[in-house]
């Protein structure tokens, strides 16, 4: 009884699984996949396409290397990735992450990735980091700004997918 | 013996038979004939693990006739050849001077915008300590003490609190989940937890809301050969107060005044063996 129970559900699943695979395909038409800004130099500490689906794993491994073994190699290091690929806002400075152009969030606000490297780190190389532990004027929490981009996102996409 | 047959050389001492049984047959290896296979085996392994278990110590003789820290490569982890230090003369050490307060506020990037004198992050503070009965005073820096037997390290309940190889106390954000158990243990009151969102860190000194945080003794630079930016600082004012240097090494500038003059170390009667020495107090 049961079981005939689950494959009822499992039966339903399917079916919105289907349903999902022909609606899924005309929403990331809309959208498009992002173009994230070209980093400095010629190129990256490792293949663009290897550092797409890897770059989080070495950064993990080299957090825990850096934090507990004191080994600071150049290679993988956080601060490397935003010395290449900050991005320029229109003030001519580095953005920091609150920004939506700022180069991880580009991908991460299309997969709908959310990192929290930046509530710690710094979002933007160097001397940015002159007004060290300030929290900016008007923004009362450092995540809203995060949260008011991404309510942006969600409204942008809904108007374009006509729901 | 069910050891040495079924687990050749990586019972790891547990059985208990390892050491004693390899010592014992290794002496009738030396003077035996007409050992069988099995007994061959088996003495083979005992006495690869004596070798085993002789390594560490050999490795630590190498490991502190090689060359000083501040050489080592990037790639290179810590080792517990170096235990890295301070002294403190409060001698020296002006009341009212916060040089060492500010430099490491400056570096480190945690002086509060927002005053809340109870819980703003803090990881070096100036006290002055007043004996009421005769009214002489003296004042000192205090900040983690960058223990060997730290308790902070002790309580943690997720392993964010720990001892680098060379003995440079820190917390490890990413594990950290802000329980403030260590502040508790800490008999310094050297931590402090951070409440409020942060914006525009320092890109050496990570720091955010909901993780505890203390003197790093400026990991960053001692990283690279430097020294911490409240010793740099107290040296650049003039005062001199604060040495930083390699406590294991007997020819560094601290380790022999270590040796030479009286020095305290704070509440060192808890055991906790504390990385900085003080002076004149």
């Amino acid at each position: 009884m049961q079981r005939a129970f689950h494959i009822e559900r499992l039966m339903a699943a399917i079916a919105v699984a289907i349903a999902l695979l022909f609606t899924l395909p005309a929403g990331s038409a809309l959208a498009g996949p992002p173009t994230p800004a070209k980093g400095r130099g010629d190129k990256c500490v490792a293949p663009t396409e290897w550092m797409r689906k890897n770059h989080m794993s070495v950064l993990k491994h080299q957090r825990d290397d850096t934090v507990h073994e004191g080994i600071r190699t150049a290679q993988f290091s956080l601060k490397g990735c935003i010395d290449c690929h900050a991005v320029k806002g229109a003030d001519g400075k580095p953005v920091t992450v609150a920004d939506p152009k700022h180069f991880c969030r580009t991908c991460h606000d299309y997969t709908a990735v959310r990192v929290d490297c930046f509530d710690c780190h710094a979002s933007r190389p160097g001397e940015a980091g002159k007004s060290a532990g300030v929290i900016p004027e008007g923004v009362e929490h450092a995540n809203a700004a995060h949260a008011a981009a991404d309510r942006e996102t969600l409204d942008r996409y809904l108007k374009e997918a006509g729901r | 013996m069910s050891c040495g047959d079924t687990k050749a050389g990586s019972c790891g001492g547990g059985c208990g038979c390892a050491s004693k049984a390899g010592a014992g047959e290794a002496l009738n290896l030396t003077g035996g004939s007409g050992v069988d296979a099995a007994r061959r085996f088996f003495l083979k392994s005992a006495s690869a693990f004596t070798t085993l278990a002789l390594a560490p110590g050999v490795t630590l003789m190498a490991f502190a006739e090689s060359t000083p820290a501040s050489a080592r490569p990037a790639d290179q982890p810590v080792s517990s050849k170096n235990r890295w230090g301070l002294l403190i003369d409060a001698g020296k050490c002006a009341d009212g001077c916060n040089d060492c307060v500010t430099a490491c506020s400056t570096e480190n990037g945690w002086a509060s915008p927002v005053k809340h004198p109870a819980t703003d992050a803090q990881w070096i503070r100036k006290l002055t300590v007043r004996d009421p009965k005769n009214g002489s005073s003296y004042s000192l820096p205090m900040m983690c003490q960058h223990c060997a037997e730290p308790p902070c390290v002790d309580v943690c309940p997720t392993g964010a609190s720990f001892k680098r190889a060379d003995g440079i106390v820190l917390v490890d954000r990413h594990i950290c989940i802000g329980c403030r158990y260590c502040m508790m243990a800490c008999p310094y009151k050297a931590r402090s937890f951070v409440h409020e969102p942060l914006h525009d860190q320092k890109e050496h000194a990570p720091r955010g809301k909901g993780c505890v945080e203390s003197c790093t003794m400026c990991v960053h630079r001692v990283d690279k050969g430097e020294t911490p930016a409240c010793v740099e600082a107290c040296a650049k004012a003039g005062h001199n107060a604060m040495i930083f240097g390699d406590l294991n090494d007997p020819s560094s500038e601290i380790a022999k005044r270590v040796a030479t003059y009286r020095t305290t170390r704070i509440r060192d009667d808890l055991g906790t063996d504390p990385g900085v020495y003080y002076q004149n107090i």
